[in-house]
C-alpha cells in the first residue's frame, strides 16, 4: 500500500473546497461536461500546482489572449508534449531546489490534455515520462474525438460513433475500431497509480485525483467527459450521459494501485446500453446488430476487468 | 454586456503574449451567451449544492442564509442545475427581451 494514502481521509460532500482554481468567464459551450471535470480537478488540487496543458478545447476555451481562467501557473503547450513539459518542470524544480534558488515545498505538476492529445498525438511522450519516473500527474479528458477543430474521429472514439471524419452512410456505420484503452497502456508502464473517473460521481473523481496527485512518482486519471455540441446531446443532459456510462457499463470506474486492480463502483445490475446510447445524435443511426454488438462488447470488456480485479 | 477589452493592439499586446493577471477572463461576462435563466424555488431547495457542485461555468455562490444562486453575468443557460435538482427546486425560465 502506498503510505501517502494513509494520512489522505478523502473529500467529504461538506468538505469540499470553496476556492476556485479555474475562474468564470471562460468561453466553453453551454453545457461542457469537460469544463466541469477540470473544475472538479482544480478543486481538488487546490492552488499548490503548475498546469501544463496540451493543445484542446481546454486550452481554447480557458485563455483566450488577453484572458485567462487560471488562477494558477500554466502553461500552454503543443498538442503531443504536455507530458515531456511537466517532466521538464518537474526536473527544472529539483534542481533549483537542490541549488538552492526556490523554497523547499511540495507543489504538484499536471499535464492535461484531452483524449487527442493523450491517445494518439502524445501518447510517446506520456509514455516516456512514465517511463522515467516523474513526479508529476497526467489528467486526460476524454470527450471521445477531436471536438475543438470540429469532431475529428480519434483513438478514443466509441464503435458506431458518427464524427465528421467517420460519417454514417450506405456503406459506412461510423467509427469501425473499438475505443482504445489507454488506461490499460497507463497500467502497463508499472507506475503507481491509474484510475478512471467520471464527473458525475464527483466526490469519487475529486478522491482520485488527490490521490494521484499524492502518490510519489506518475500517476495518470482518465475523466470521462461529456461533450453536448460533439455528441449532439442536450447540454443539460451532461452529467445524466456522464452517470449512464457507467450505470451501463460503458465506462466503468476502476482505479490501479500499484498493479493492483480495484473497482470504485460494482454495477451489479447494469442498464442496457440503448438508454445511453439514444439521445445523442452521433449514435442515432446504428441499426440493431450494431447495437447487439455494443451490449456484448461491453459485457466482455466489464468481465474482463472484474476478472483483473479479481486476480491482483 | 460585452466588453471589448478583448480587442488588443499590437503595441500594447506584452511580451511573449504573456497574461499578467490570473483569473482576468472574470471580465468576460458570459451570460449574453443565455437563452434561458434558471430560477430557484425556495420553499423546496433543501440547500444540497447539487447546482453549485455541477455548474460548468462556476456561477453559483452560496449565499448567507445557505442557499445557491447564480451570477446571471456567468450562467450561460445550459440548464444542468434544474435537470440535476434532486427536488427539482429549479425551473428554466425563457429569458425575454
Amino acid at each position: 500500500m502506498i503510505p501517502e494514502f494513509e494520512k489522505f481521509k478523502g473529500f467529504k460532500a461538506k468538505s469540499i473546497p470553496k476556492d476556485e482554481p479555474l475562474a468564470s468567464g471562460h468561453r466553453a459551450c453551454q453545457g461542457c461536461g469537460e469544463v466541469l471535470a477540470l473544475r472538479m480537478v482544480m478543486k481538488a488540487l487546490g492552488r499548490d500546482v503548475i498546469v501544463c496543458s496540451a493543445t484542446g478545447c481546454m486550452e481554447i476555451i480557458s485563455s483566450p489572449y488577453p484572458h485567462t481562467a487560471w488562477r494558477v501557473p500554466w502553461i500552454h503547450i503543443a498538442f503531443e508534449n504536455a507530458a515531456a513539459v511537466a517532466s521538464g518542470v518537474e526536473s527544472a524544480r529539483k534542481v533549483l531546489k537542490r541549488k538552492g534558488k526556490i523554497p523547499k515545498r511540495h507543489v504538484d505538476i499536471m499535464a492535461v490534455g484531452g483524449d487527442g492529445a493523450t491517445g494518439d498525438i502524445g501518447l510517446q511522450w506520456i509514455s516516456g515520462a512514465f517511463e522515467r519516473g516523474h513526479d508529476f500527474l497526467y489528467v486526460c479528458l476524454d470527450n471521445e474525438a477531436y471536438m475543438n477543430t470540429g469532431v475529428q474521429r480519434s483513438g478514443c472514439t466509441p464503435y458506431g460513433a458518427m464524427t465528421t471524419t467517420s460519417p454514417p452512410g450506405k456503406k459506412s456505420f461510423g467509427q469501425v475500431t473499438w475505443k482504445k484503452n489507454i488506461p490499460a497502456i497507463a497500467v502497463a508502464h508499472n507506475i503507481p497509480y491509474v484510475a478512471t473517473a467520471s464527473p458525475a460521481y464527483f466526490l469519487d473523481l475529486m478522491n482520485k485525483v488527490k490521490k494521484a496527485a499524492l502518490v510519489k512518482g506518475p500517476a495518470y486519471v482518465h475523466i470521462y467527459s461529456p461533450c453536448p455540441t460533439g455528441w449532439g446531446s442536450a447540454g443539460e443532459r451532461s452529467i445524466e450521459f456522464a452517470k449512464l456510462a457507467v450505470e451501463t457499463r460503458v465506462f466503468p470506474l476502476y482505479e490501479v494501485i500499484e498493479g493492483r486492480y480495484i473497482m470504485s463502483r460494482k454495477i451489479t445490475k447494469p442498464k442496457p446500453v440503448t438508454e445511453y446510447l439514444k439521445g445523442q445524435k452521433r449514435f442515432r443511426h446504428l441499426d440493431e446488430g450494431h447495437i447487439d454488438y455494443i451490449q456484448k462488447r461491453v459485457d466482455v470488456e466489464y468481465e474482463k476487468l472484474l476478472r483483473l480485479a479479481e486476480l491482483t | 454586456m460585452a466588453n471589448t477589452d478583448a480587442i488588443v493592439g499590437w503595441k500594447t499586446i506584452t511580451f511573449g503574449c504573456h497574461v499578467m493577471e490570473p483569473g482576468n477572463s472574470v471580465n468576460f461576462r458570459t451570460g449574453d451567451w443565455r437563452s434561458q435563466r434558471p430560477v430557484l424555488d425556495k420553499e423546496k431547495c433543501i440547500k444540497c449544492g447539487m447546482c453549485w457542485i455541477f455548474c460548468p461555468d462556476m456561477a453559483y455562490t452560496q449565499t448567507e442564509e445557505g442557499y445557491f444562486e447564480a451570477d446571471m453575468e456567468y450562467c450561460k443557460g445550459c440548464g444542468i442545475c434544474a435537470h440535476e435538482c434532486p427536488k427539482d427546486a429549479i425551473e428554466m425560465v425563457t429569458e425575454e427581451g
